[in-house]
């Protein structure tokens, strides 16, 4: 089943066409990779998803609906959750705050409720909490749930991303670069996560530039340069696609 | 107990009292800084909690106050009766003006909430409906009645507003720590991650006015009633630069450190009274020397408590 | 029709004052990211200084109206200046890595600061400019009758526009003000001395807006401790409307406020007439909010 379908996505700045209609499908429960060289376009492949850029023309389905034109937090609502490629968490809060406010979107208690304290309002509270702790325990966080999040360190910020990311039950996880700034140790950590997020379920679509992740962790991978798609297939077939060698090595064309 | 919390309640506790040891002028003042305290609490919502500049609060305040005006001298409604009218009326307003400009950046804001009070006092001085009293305002407003009992001389009015004022840091506090009250939070630290995690911003931001003008338009009620007059010139931009600056200098986000702010900003002036000339330019210096050496305020927010003790896995204790 | 051309000419008039006062809030801006809320009080400043200089040195009777007025422009300059880059020094240079609220309720404390200085050294009341210094006869101009001082007004903004243009563009401090304005830490790289860039900076801005006060106490010919306030309102709305941060911005911006308010009081009201900038600021906000000069930046992600 697709869970996901772009289709024919563009979107330019100014003159620059940053994705250039660029169509690709993410079957449910599997982990998809996004790759291709340094400006190519991927981050922005992942705002048009996200809904924080919107683009010229083409289409996002996520489960049957088009998710073009929808607010960022209506598409969270709906089951796609993010981490970012230079990370923003929320630094001068705690760990545990920064995961709260990946459930608020599960969460209906509003400013009256809240004033008043209704029975409803506190179980909820309380209900947010566990699940939050239950996220930073999942990706091994829970022993710093009171520091502050800029007091993390690099690999740990990324965690506690992904930790916000799926305290708002997403159907899609959508990595920007989750092994960007780890070592070698954290990374083997990293790919273990990413099996565990498939286990519970959870779709994965990433981008990577550590080539050894994404050929171990992905199921399939969609290759892009300047903005376009140039190949999509199995790891091994990736591996072994002339056009994807020449996109990365480069070919002397004189 | 921490001993902030042991100072909160001292305060708690001795402020009933204080009408016994005050006299009138001083209760006066007390009265002075407790609606001072809440505006500058209602403010903070917008301004301490989602980060919003906005200095143009005594909008809100003035159609509060005017609201009680009109209806007490045109219809002889008892003013606190027209306490919820005056504080949905700022609120509905707050929700139109804010709305389109709600997405403004920062400085953007700023200025678009100075036009707007601005816009809001030459209406009043205008005399915009025929009904506002133009510059000389609107006179001969009740004083306020609770079970038939009249409020008048200070020492009464010093428990209404400060009643009010602990009914509002009571619920304010609330709001604080709720999803709603993180959510601000969150838009205020960055607002792009909140909308990424899931938090409507727009919205939210919308919500945080209304509420903060809901306050402010109650707390007009209770000043027209305390002055029986009210004009124009009583909701100028230099109202909104104090309350402004109470939140920023007593730390934004910070409840106590906001009812501090107002104690030191409108308080302490009167201690130097005898100084007159000179008081506003040592307030102009201080407001520099303390951005400089404690931009945080006097009492930043400090971290939540989150009672999980539950929730903690058997290693994971501290 | 007349009337409309008066009220045309009164607006580009005022509006030159807007202009030079709206060009120290933008080139701050452009430089430091802040909103200098002072800088209505340094054209008060300007105003007074002017006042001071005028009646202390007797300068009209010695040397002729022309030349006295140009010595007293740059005479109020240069003190404004002075004035100006003390209270970067002072207000703003310790703030430079601290939040930008911060630097805005220092500039808040700053302006109140100015303004009750000014209370306690002059006085609370308006203070008059002697009022027979100026030629107060009219120029006939295609039929239409304009007053000559209004014409001096104009030109006299111009000609200082002119200048800082001319300054900003073609000179190398010019380009090293520009090149700061992008990118602080470029500019650095670069080799140019951001610290003496933001000083000089607060030197040019203060100085228009210094110059622009003594304009006013000469066409006006009244003064007061707290005019800086409107006027800087008015200046950094137009800033703002021409896009902050974007020196033609400003100049344009403060032409077109000066007009548009003009127009408004004469055909809408005059009492709402300082309601009549803020309604355009607001209209123009929502619908292009970096305003007309002002270029779009998409936010990063």
């Amino acid at each position: 089943m697709t869970l996901l379908s772009i289709d024919n996505l563009s979107k330019s700045f100014g003159g620059l066409m940053a994705v250039n209609e660029v169509s690709f499908d993410v079957e449910a429960g599997s982990i998809v990779g996004l790759i291709g060289p340094n400006g190519a376009g991927k981050t922005t492949v992942f705002n048009l998803i996200t809904g924080n850029y919107q683009p010229n023309t083409g289409t996002a389905l996520f489960d049957g609906q088009n998710l073009v034109g929808l607010p960022t937090h209506t598409i969270v609502e709906r089951g796609i959750a993010r981490t970012f490629q230079t990370i923003r968490l929320f630094q001068n809060m705690s760990v545990l705050e920064n995961v709260l406010a990946g459930g608020h979107c599960r969460m209906h208690a509003g400013a009256l409720a809240a004033m008043l304290r209704t029975p409803t309002q506190r179980r909820e509270e309380q209900e947010s909490l566990r699940l939050a702790m239950a996220e930073l325990e999942f990706v091994g966080l829970s022993n710093e749930w009171q520091n502050k999040a800029k007091n993390l360190s690099y690999g740990n910020q990324r965690l506690l991303e992904i930790a916000r990311a799926l305290a708002s039950k997403p159907k899609l996880i959508v990595l920007d670069e989750p092994a960007g700034g780890m070592n070698d140790q954290e990374t083997q950590d990293l790919i273990r996560l990413i099996r565990c997020i498939q286990d519970r379920g959870i779709t994965v679509l990433l981008i990577e530039h550590d080539m050894g992740l994404v050929m171990r962790v992905c199921s399939s991978l969609v290759v892009l340069e300047h903005g376009a798609k140039i190949a999509s297939g199995t790891p091994a077939e990736i591996q072994a696609n002339p056009r994807v060698i020449e996109a990365y090595l480069g070919v002397d064309s004189e | 107990m921490k001993p902030s919390t042991l100072i909160y309640a001292a305060f708690a506790l001795a402020m009933p009292f204080c009408p016994i040891f005050l006299n009138a002028y001083w209760t006066d003042v007390f009265n002075n800084v407790g609606l001072y305290a809440i505006l500058a609490l209602s403010l903070n919502v917008i301004l301490g909690h989602a980060g919003l500049f906005h200095m143009g609060h005594a909008a809100f305040y003035a159609i509060g106050a005017y609201t009680t005006a009109i209806i007490n001298t045109s219809y002889g409604i008892p003013v606190l009766w027209t306490m919820p009218l005056a504080g949905i009326l700022a609120g509905i307003f707050a929700l139109i003006v804010a709305r389109p400009i709600i997405h403004l950046r920062g400085d953007y804001l700023l200025i678009v909430t100075i036009g707007i009070v601005e816009i809001v006092r030459i209406a009043l001085i205008n005399n915009v409906f025929d009904i506002t009293g133009g510059a000389n305002g609107i006179f001969g407003i009740s004083r306020p009645t609770i079970f038939g009992y009249r409020i008048s001389k200070p020492d009464q009015f010093f428990y209404l507003i400060w009643g009010f004022a602990a009914i509002s840091i009571f619920l304010l506090l609330r709001l604080e720590h709720s999803r709603f009250g993180r959510a601000l939070m969150y838009i205020k630290e960055d607002e792009v991650a909140a909308g990424g995690s899931g938090i409507n911003v727009a919205q939210h931001k919308l919500t945080a006015f209304v509420i903060g003008a809901v306050w402010a338009g109650m707390c007009g009620t209770i000043y027209a009633s305390k002055m029986t007059i009210i004009a124009p010139e009583s909701f100028s931009f230099a109202e909104s630069v104090i309350l402004f600056t109470i939140v920023i200098l007593g730390g934004s986000g910070s409840i106590p450190g906001v009812i501090l702010g107002a104690f030191l900003l409108v308080g302490l002036p009167e201690v130097f009274r005898g100084l007159a000339e000179y008081r506003m330019l040592v307030f102009g210096a201080a407001m520099v020397l303390m951005m400089i050496f404690r931009n945080q305020g006097l009492l930043p927010p400090g971290p939540k408590n989150y009672d999980i003790t539950s929730l903690l896995p058997a290693g994971g204790r501290k | 029709m007349e009337e409309f051309f008066q009220q045309l000419t009164n607006g580009l008039a005022v509006g030159g004052i807007y202009a030079l006062i709206a060009l120290g809030y933008t080139m701050v801006y452009g430089v430091m990211k802040l909103i200098n809320f002072a800088h209505g009080d340094l054209f008060t400043i300007g105003a007074y200084l002017g006042l001071t200089l005028l009646v202390s040195m007797g300068l009209f009777d010695k040397i002729g109206p022309l030349p006295a007025v140009i010595l007293l422009a740059v005479m109020v300059m240069i003190l404004v200046a002075i004035i100006g880059a003390m209270l970067e020094r002072v207000a703003y240079r310790p703030l430079r890595q601290s939040p930008r609220l911060s630097a805005v309720v220092s500039a808040l404390g700053a302006s109140i600061f100015f303004q009750n200085a000014i209370m306690a050294i002059y006085s609370p009341k308006f203070l008059v400019y002697p009022h027979d210094i100026l030629p107060k006869s009219a120029v006939n101009i295609l039929g239409l009758d304009i007053p000559i001082m209004r014409i001096i007004l104009f030109m006299s903004s111009v000609v200082l526009m002119a200048a800082l243009y001319f300054f900003i563009q073609k000179t190398k401090i010019g380009t090293a003000i520009r090149a700061a304005a992008i990118d602080q830490g470029a500019a650095k790289l670069m080799g140019i001395n951001v610290d003496r860039v933001i000083m000089l900076v607060f030197c040019i801005g203060p100085a228009l807006g210094g110059a622009a006060g003594l304009m006013v106490g000469l066409y006006y010919g009244q003064i007061n401790f707290n005019m800086g306030w409107m006027f800087g309102l008015k200046a950094f709305t137009a800033a703002i409307l021409g896009g902050i941060g974007n020196i033609p911005g400003a100049m344009v911006g403060g032409l077109l406020l000066g007009v548009i308010e003009a127009l408004g009081a004469a055909y809408i009201s005059i009492a709402w007439k300082d309601a009549i900038a803020f309604c355009v600021l607001i209209l123009i906000l929502i619908v292009r909010p970096t305003g007309l000069l002002g270029e779009r930046v998409a936010e990063k992600v």
